[in-house]
């Protein structure tokens, strides 16, 4: 368990160290960052302490190397945009992201399971028909779209939701929505798909032969055994969730780090770009391996 | 372009007769079938649209500034409204279809042979570049890809070829990580020892003997690949760091519209039905092609009319 564990870690690490090394030089190709932040008729010798400042005026494999005797100190630079710790301004964003996951991915979760388990029990029947096209109609809607016409619809026409922002319930309702069509239409898809396999198998047989009501085989015994893969896709989905985090955020103003991350790869505050990857690489890294603990609490027979 | 077609004929026809079969299960299937004609009549339109309406899409018509749609006065090109320009919306729809789709076909193609081809490599030897292509992959895999296209477009300046290299990287390691394992078994097989025992090099053995047995299998993960980078690029081209003006997808004429919702709804609403039609389409037929190649499932197809056989 340890040595699995560590051997994870490892690896994890190992991918961490080359996003970030990858993202540190792509970033520094964009261009000079004193253009955006000193004043157009500034004069040279102001650019100069600008760029010393900011260490930008030594050679690029120096400054890479400065970047990583500062990681191994736990000091991930200065935000230019807002002359703080850039770990703070990705640390505070972050909270904002994970709540709105969290929520979509907890909702999209228990609905798909419940629709999932309920369109296999009668294959081909209304209800699975209509499951399964409205499952794969959230699969394919591009998120950007479904959130401006719900801003369309419910903002603009109807008036009873806020177009974007934060603060009451009302403030979730669109982004939640918006980010849950995609993980739940797929998760859909994977539990009914898991479902008819799990019905067709003989212990389902032996089961409804022994005279226990419908109910009880399709949710205690066939849906048990059927919740493995669906917490495998859920793990990659998540992953992809932040992809629809950075859409929402930006189509509706929410403050988490999809979001800054845009507006900082825009302003070109590098420092902040890899504080935010990574923040969010060691999130998805932790999850990773919450699940797999959580693999071996579902299914006795997985040991690491 | 041909990637669309091919998936209706992803379990191709070995004998004769089988086509046929395939036609019969589609028939069974009206929600597929209809999905198939969409694609067939999207595809036909891509490929003759900008020769029959190319001129007309980037038309300026200052009269018909914001038109509403569903109106015939100014003709039927007007029959959706037009934007802001007064460019009518249903010819560019049909030039973004051409855009659209060639650069999604392009850059499945590009990920699905560089990812194959990396995915040969890294299955067949056991060599220290086996473990960095793996490790690649991986980091490919473990961060957000819409994050990394960000980055990685914002530096090397927003292109069409830039854009097709972004979306065949991030979409590289699935073709990759298939083609590996498939060749992790393959190599052990009989054919291989024979083709080495007579003098065969690696290089010959990869491509002349594994890389036919993979290929089928890329093919088939390509077709349902191909909605996942429609959507992908939609959403690049939204955001700003996808294709640039003057050439546009549907993706670009939802963030052009963006602006005039309240105003002009039909702007963004009609290009962004577009991709919703086509990425569900192509989702609907692949999820018939999966019923069609399970035989467990596959009689819920010919349940209904015996005699199909």
């Amino acid at each position: 368990m340890l040595h699995y564990l560590g051997r994870r870690a490892s690896y994890s690490v190992i991918s961490i160290l080359g996003l970030l090394t990858l993202v540190f030089f792509l970033t520094r190709l964009t261009g000079d960052p004193s253009a955006l932040y000193l004043p157009l008729d500034s004069t040279p010798q102001a650019r100069a302490a600008f760029a010393h400042l900011h260490g930008l005026d030594q050679p690029i494999y120096i400054q890479f190397w400065n970047y990583l005797a500062d990681l191994l100190r736990l000091d991930f630079g200065v935000s230019m945009r807002q002359h703080r710790s850039a770990i703070e301004v990705a640390l505070e964003a972050f909270p904002q992201t994970l709540k709105l996951a969290f929520v979509a991915m907890l909702l999209s979760l228990s609905l798909a399971i419940v629709v999932g388990a309920l369109a296999a029990a009668r294959p081909r029947g209304l209800f699975d028909r209509i499951a399964t096209v409205v499952s794969l109609a959230g699969a394919s809607a591009p998120d950007f779209w479904v959130a401006i016409v719900a801003i369309l619809v419910f903002a603009v026409g109807m008036g009873v939701l806020p177009t974007s922002g934060t603060g009451g319930w009302e403030f979730w309702v669109m982004p939640i929505f918006v980010l849950m069509l995609r993980p739940f239409g797929l998760l859909v898809q994977v539990v009914r798909g898991t479902m008819l396999t799990s019905l067709a198998s003989p212990y389902i047989k032996t089961a409804r032969a022994k005279g226990l009501p419908r109910r009880v085989v399709v949710f205690g015994h066939a849906l048990r055994n059927s919740l493995l893969p669906v917490i495998t896709v859920a793990g990659d989905l998540a992953t992809g969730l932040v992809n629809g985090a950075v859409i929402v955020e930006s189509v509706f103003g929410w403050p988490g780090i999809g979001k800054l991350m845009i507006d900082s790869i825009i302003q070109r505050d590098f420092a902040v770009v890899q504080s935010t990857i990574l923040v969010t690489a060691t999130a998805i890294f932790i999850l990773n391996i919450l699940i797999d603990l959580l693999y071996a609490v579902l299914d006795p027979r997985v040991r690491y | 372009m041909s990637a669309i077609p091919s998936t209706v004929h992803a379990v191709s026809p070995a004998r004769p007769g089988r086509a046929r079969l395939l036609f019969c299960y589609l028939k069974r299937d009206r929600l597929a079938l209809a999905a198939a004609i969409f694609l067939v009549l999207l595809v036909l339109a891509a490929l003759l649209g900008p020769w029959l309406m190319g001129d007309a899409a980037t038309k300026l018509g200052l009269r018909h500034r914001n038109m509403a749609p569903f109106g015939l006065d100014a003709g039927w090109l007007y029959v959706l409204g037009a934007d802001t320009l007064g460019r009518p919306i249903l010819p560019r729809l049909v030039v973004g279809a051409s855009n659209t789709l060639g650069i999604a076909a392009a850059a499945v193609c590009a990920s699905m042979l560089a990812g194959g081809l990396l995915g040969l490599v890294a299955g067949y030897t056991e060599s220290w570049y086996s473990h960095v292509i793996q490790r690649g992959a991986d980091i490919i895999m473990s961060f957000p890809s819409l994050l990394l296209a960000l980055i990685v477009l914002y530096t090397l300046g927003p292109s069409v070829t830039n854009l097709v290299i972004v979306l065949a990287i991030t979409r590289m390691p699935v073709y990759l990580r298939t083609a590996r394992a498939e060749v992790l078994e393959l190599r052990e097989r009989m054919f291989v020892s024979a083709a080495r025992s007579m003098g065969a090099s690696s290089a010959r053995i990869v491509l002349r003997h594994i890389a036919p047995l993979v290929v089928p299998t890329l093919m088939t993960i390509s077709a349902i690949d191909f909605a996942t980078v429609i959507l992908a690029e939609s959403a690049l081209s939204f955001l700003g760091l996808g294709i640039q003006p003057p050439e546009f997808t549907w993706g670009a004429m939802v963030a052009n519209g963006r602006g005039y919702l309240a105003t002009a709804w039909w702007i963004a609403f009609w290009p962004g039905l577009a991709i919703m039609l086509t990425t569900l389409s192509l989702n609907i037929l692949s999820s018939w092609a999966r019923t069609v190649a399970d035989p467990q499932q596959r009689w819920r197809l010919q349940k209904l009319k015996k005699a199909a056989r």
